[in-house]
C-alpha cells in the first residue's frame, strides 16, 4: 500500500471521521482512509459520492458500518460498475487497524485478513473479583 | 398487529428502518412498495441482504400492495410499509383509501426541492401532493426516528419546525 488513500470508510453520522481520527491517533496513518458520511444524502447521492471517490482516488476497498445501511446499499451498487472494488461491512477499529497494517498484501487480501481479525476481536470479558 | 407505519423514505430499507424503527416496534415484516424494485430480482436481493433473517420482506407494486394490504394488516406481527417517493404512496392510497396516516421519513435534496426539515426537501408539486392527501383525510407527519417529535404537515411546509 502506498501513502495514498486505499479505502473509503462510509458510515452514519460522524462515525467514519471518528474511525479515521482513531487510526491517525494510534498509527499516524489515517491518510490511508477517506471518511464519508451519509448524513443528509439520499440513496442516489450516497452512491454518486462513493463512485466519485472510487474513481478519482483509485479506491480498491470500501468499509461500511451497517450491513443493511444506506452506505452498504449504495456501495453494492458501485460494485456492479466497479467489480475490482471490495466491500466490507461492519467496520470497526480492529478491522481498520489490521487492514492498514498489512501493506504487503493486495488491498482485497488485506481486507479479508482484517475481517478475520475483527471477528476474533469481539470478546466478552466476565466480571471477576480482584485477586490478591 | 398490522402495519404500524406507512413511510415515505427515499433510502427505502436502511438503518433507520431496520434498527431505528425495527427494534422498538419489534418488526416482523417490511412491505417495500416500488415499481422498479418489484420488477428486479437483483434489487430485491440487495434490499433483503441486510435484513435480519427473522424479518420478512415483501416486494410489491402499488397495485400488488393494494391486493395484499388486507392480508398484511391481518398479520399478527407489526409491519412497516415503505415507498421511496410521494407519488407511489399517493397511488397506493388512491387504491387503498383505508390508509389514514403517512410518515415522511426521508426525502432528501434534489434539484427543484427546497429544505423543509433536515431530512425533508420538497418541490412545489410534492407539497401540493401532500396537501391533497391531507384534504382527503390522511394525516401526514414527518418523523425520522421513533424518539423524534412527529411534525405535522403544516409545520413541515412552513419549514419552521427546526428553526
Amino acid at each position: 500500500m502506498s501513502d495514498a488513500p486505499v479505502a473509503i470508510v462510509a458510515a452514519h453520522g460522524d462515525l467514519a471521521f471518528g474511525f479515521v481520527s482513531a487510526v491517525e491517533q494510534i498509527t499516524g496513518r489515517g491518510e490511508l482512509f477517506l471518511p464519508m458520511s451519509n448524513a443528509g444524502l439520499g440513496a442516489s447521492d450516497i452512491e454518486k459520492a462513493i463512485l466519485e471517490l472510487v474513481d478519482s482516488r483509485k479506491i480498491r476497498v470500501i468499509f461500511t458500518d451497517l450491513p443493511a445501511g444506506s452506505c452498504t446499499i449504495a456501495a453494492r451498487r458501485v460494485l456492479v460498475a466497479r467489480p475490482h472494488v471490495v466491500l466490507v461491512t461492519g467496520a470497526s477499529l480492529p478491522l481498520l487497524l489490521d487492514f492498514m497494517s498489512h501493506e504487503e498484501l493486495e488491498p482485497a487480501q488485506a481486507a479479508t485478513h482484517a475481517v478475520d481479525r475483527a471477528v476474533r476481536s469481539l470478546t466478552t470479558v466476565p466480571g471477576a473479583a480482584r485477586g490478591h | 398487529m398490522a402495519i404500524e407505519l406507512y413511510r415515505i423514505d427515499d433510502r427505502l430499507i436502511h438503518g433507520q428502518v431496520v434498527v431505528g424503527w425495527g427494534q422498538p416496534l419489534n418488526l416482523g415484516f417490511i412491505a417495500l412498495v416500488d415499481d422498479e424494485v418489484a420488477g428486479s430480482e437483483w434489487e430485491q436481493e440487495l434490499y433483503r441482504m441486510g435484513v435480519p433473517p427473522e424479518m420478512d420482506v415483501y416486494f410489491a407494486t402499488p397495485e400488488d400492495a393494494n391486493r395484499q394490504l388486507e392480508q398484511w394488516n391481518a398479520d399478527q406481527r407489526p409491519g412497516i410499509l415503505l415507498t421511496g417517493d410521494i407519488d407511489t404512496m399517493r397511488r397506493l392510497i388512491g387504491l387503498s383509501p383505508s390508509i389514514r396516516t403517512v410518515n415522511l421519513g426521508g426525502i432528501h435534496h434534489r434539484a427543484g426541492r427546497t429544505l423543509k426539515l433536515r431530512y425533508v426537501y420538497l418541490s412545489p408539486q410534492e407539497e401540493e401532493a401532500l396537501r391533497a392527501l391531507e384534504r382527503g383525510g390522511v394525516t401526514v407527519t414527518a418523523q425520522d426516528v421513533p424518539s423524534a417529535r412527529a411534525v405535522p404537515l403544516e409545520d413541515v411546509l412552513r419549514g419552521e419546525a427546526e428553526r
